[in-house]
């Protein structure tokens, strides 16, 4: 099966890492990945703050990109539900480009999704020995459904003691450019969403997507609290080499 | 709609934030609520029917409004009553206030309503004498602490029984010690003589039925059947849209609205009034008239995109699972009607996406409001078009319009996004310690200031893949 990365601007600049052991874990299941050079960023800044003319400029690197893709895979939910959910919309009116932002809505998927619906696989026989709690994405979990998923990833994980988060559900904040734009809400928010964190004993914070684990690691950081904050596939891909 | 709040939303929301007892009050009801909601959910075994078919319901009525209208007009004139239109807030408050002076009215009593908020009738009928009277308990609450709702099915949901029995022992003249029975005895008292001594009830509307001419009121506390039996004269005022078309709809409304709002199946009252009492009747008022309210509402119904909005059969779930809501309450939203639903309705009832425009921004976009609704409004999709629509009005701050510009510039393409990344990782170096931008920076300090920000790799994922596929 041959797929393309789609590694969104946060995962290529922060976190190259994640978009490695992502690399490695979908090589391991015979994935044959490319990169296609011409994309940039999915435009969710912009198209969120109501700026679509930007966003519709810098979406159409990803349109270029993926056009001969036969799926793409990304480490974030919120950029693929800007793809499915709002690409068909913002190209609008560019028939040619809006019939490519279908075609790309259809093909898309977040990484643990793509794991265990299109490859099938549910256990990648890791073993992570420590206790972990999970942050649900906003995204991830209502626009595709990703929380089963992680689940039964998870759950097939030796060793892993699972610890439930309060509110788990509950968006950190992070919101795009509402982390900036209201900066005071968000930090209550992200103060809770640690709270909650922290009252686990987790040693270890797993999501979907890595923006809102920019946001909650950095409070978390700034708070000295000594919680490792993981993308799904960086956890995964540890738990394999041991 | 509402008058306008002279801070603007994120000061507003800073000045909320600052209020532990008012968040705290806040986190523990909506905690409360979202857990019943889910519960008495799960009892139904085809929620998501339900939901279906309320929104269904909702959605013909709303692409139907007229006709229904008029349906309901005839049909409210032949049970006995008269109908009122009213284009905009000022116009209801002329009519009810004439209505009030018409039969003498001294004293008024309310049971809950959300549009007479709106309109801001209860100033309007004290400037010309009347003395008014809330009866749901917690529109007396804030009445006495002269304060708006902050949420609209539990309007005083900001405030603690601590703060209840202070404003009660004022009234009182002794101590009235704040557990519930102590509380309600209280209020009952007060409230009972109301009742017996008011000229005219004026009431909110939650569905109007347009093939029979009624009017229908959920409650939890009795005082809308109070209000609406024992003035002779009863004022029902209602948004233009709240409306089902048939007594039949009545059973998907009603089987969702209780559940989503509070958790429960039935409201301990549901009174459907038909006009006023006939002649071989006993009880009911003598004069009854039904007051509907525009106010902005056409022009949300003319517009496509946001119709959809018309559908809110106002169950305030939206407020209980936002995130936002949960941390700032409902005044900082400085709007009539807060939370999710309000930071859509607000700038399109008035018009206005320059001042109201900011709420809209209230939102993480999270998506948690939509999918509580019980008729299917796509919450988070109409706040972030209303976004757009403020941005493409031009409505935009300099500075942020030149970011985004220079953002679009450097990120439509690899080479320039290429160049950007590397610039950032080598700017920031003086500044990173152990992989983070730790210190409050100036332009970086809406984010610092909180959080700690990583730092850029020293080599992005383009460039490792790039080594990778050249040393194969």
């Amino acid at each position: 099966m041959k797929a393309s990365i789609f590694i969104t601007c946060i995962c290529d600049s922060f976190y190259p890492h994640v978009g490695e052991a992502m690399v490695r874990i979908l090589e391991k299941q015979g994935v044959q990945l490319d990169f296609p050079p011409e994309q940039t960023c999915c435009g969710q800044p912009a198209l969120n703050s109501g700026y679509w003319e930007d966003a519709r400029e810098v979406g159409e690197s990803l349109l270029k990109a993926f056009k001969n893709s036969e799926y793409v895979v990304a480490p974030a939910g919120s950029c693929v539900v800007a793809i499915k959910e709002h690409y068909p919309r913002m190209f609008a009116g560019h028939p040619e480009y809006q019939r490519q932002a279908q075609e790309l809505a259809g093909k898309v998927y977040e990484f643990s999704e793509f794991l265990v619906k299109v490859l099938k696989v549910e256990d990648l026989g890791a073993r992570f020995p420590q206790r972990v709690t999970y942050h649900s994405s906003c995204h991830s979990r209502r626009f595709i459904g990703v929380d089963p998923h992680v689940r039964v990833l998870l759950s097939n994980v030796r060793d892993l003691e699972y610890v439930p988060l309060t509110h788990e559900e509950a968006c950190c904040g992070f919101g795009g450019t509402f982390a900036v734009k209201q900066p005071e809400i968000s930090e209550a928010m992200v103060d809770e969403k640690v709270r909650n964190i922290l009252e686990t004993k987790a040693q270890v914070l797993v999501g979907t997507d890595l923006s809102c684990l920019m946001n909650i690691d950095g409070r978390l950081k700034k708070q000295k609290a000594d919680v490792r904050v993981m993308h799904i596939a960086q956890l995964l891909d540890e738990g394999m080499k041991t | 709609m509402s008058n306008r709040p002279s801070m603007h939303f994120r000061d507003r929301a800073v000045k909320a934030l600052k209020d532990d007892q008012m968040r705290q009050a806040v986190r523990k009801a909506v905690d409360r609520l979202s857990s019943n909601k889910d519960k008495a959910a799960q009892e139904l075994p085809n929620w998501e029917e339900w939901r279906e078919q309320a929104y269904r319901i909702r959605k013909h009525t709303v692409e139907n409004l007229d006709y229904y209208l008029s349906k309901l007009t005839e049909n409210v004139r032949k049970a006995g009553g008269q109908v009122h239109f009213a284009q905009t807030a000022e116009d209801a408050r002329t009519i009810i206030s004439g209505l009030c002076e018409h039969y003498e009215a001294k004293q008024v009593v309310k049971s809950k309503s959300m549009v007479t908020e709106e309109i801001h009738l209860n100033p309007a009928l004290e400037k010309v004498g009347i003395k008014v009277m809330e009866t749901d308990l917690a529109e007396y609450i804030l009445q006495l602490a002269g304060e708006t709702p902050s949420h609209i099915i539990v309007p005083a949901i900001h405030k603690n029984r601590q703060q209840i029995a202070e404003l009660f022992s004022k009234v009182a003249g002794e101590e009235i010690k704040s557990d519930t029975p102590s509380l309600t005895a209280f209020a009952r008292k007060i409230l009972r003589s109301s009742f017996m001594t008011a000229d005219v009830g004026i009431t909110g509307c939650n569905f109007a039925i347009a093939e029979t001419g009624s009017v229908t009121l959920v409650t939890n506390e009795g005082n809308g059947r109070l209000t609406t039996s024992l003035p002779k004269v009863v004022i029902t005022v209602m948004g233009m849209e709240r409306m089902v078309p048939t007594f039949e709809d009545l059973e998907a409304v009603l089987s969702v609205l209780p559940r989503n709002a509070t958790g429960q199946k039935l409201t301990s009252y549901i009174s459907v009034l038909n006009g006023p009492r006939r002649d071989a009747e006993t009880d009911g008022c003598e004069k009854f008239h039904l007051v509907i309210v525009d106010n902005g509402r056409s022009h949300i119904l003319a517009d496509e995109e946001y119709r959809q909005a018309l559908h809110c059969i106002r169950c305030g779930a939206c407020f209980n699972v936002c995130p936002v809501y949960r941390q700032i309450g409902g005044h900082a939203y400085g709007s009539v009607y807060g939370g999710p639903i309000g930071s859509v309705i607000t700038p399109l009832l008035e018009n206005d996406l320059a001042f109201w425009g900011e709420l809209p921004y209230a939102s993480t976009l999270c998506g948690a409001c939509g999918g509580v609704c019980p008729v299917k409004i796509p919450l988070h999709d109409l706040l972030l078009k209303l976004r757009q629509r403020r941005i493409d009005a031009g409505h935009t701050h300099v500075f942020e319009k030149f970011a985004f510009g220079m953002w679009r510039r450097f990120f439509k393409m690899p080479s320039t996004y290429k160049f950007a990344m590397k610039a950032a990782s080598i700017g920031q170096k003086p500044l990173v310690t152990n992989g983070y931008i730790q210190a409050q920076l100036p332009l970086l300090a809406n984010w610092t200031n909180s959080r700690y920000l990583p730092a850029a790799a020293d080599r992005t994922f383009r460039d490792i893949w790039e080594k990778r596929k050249n040393s194969r």
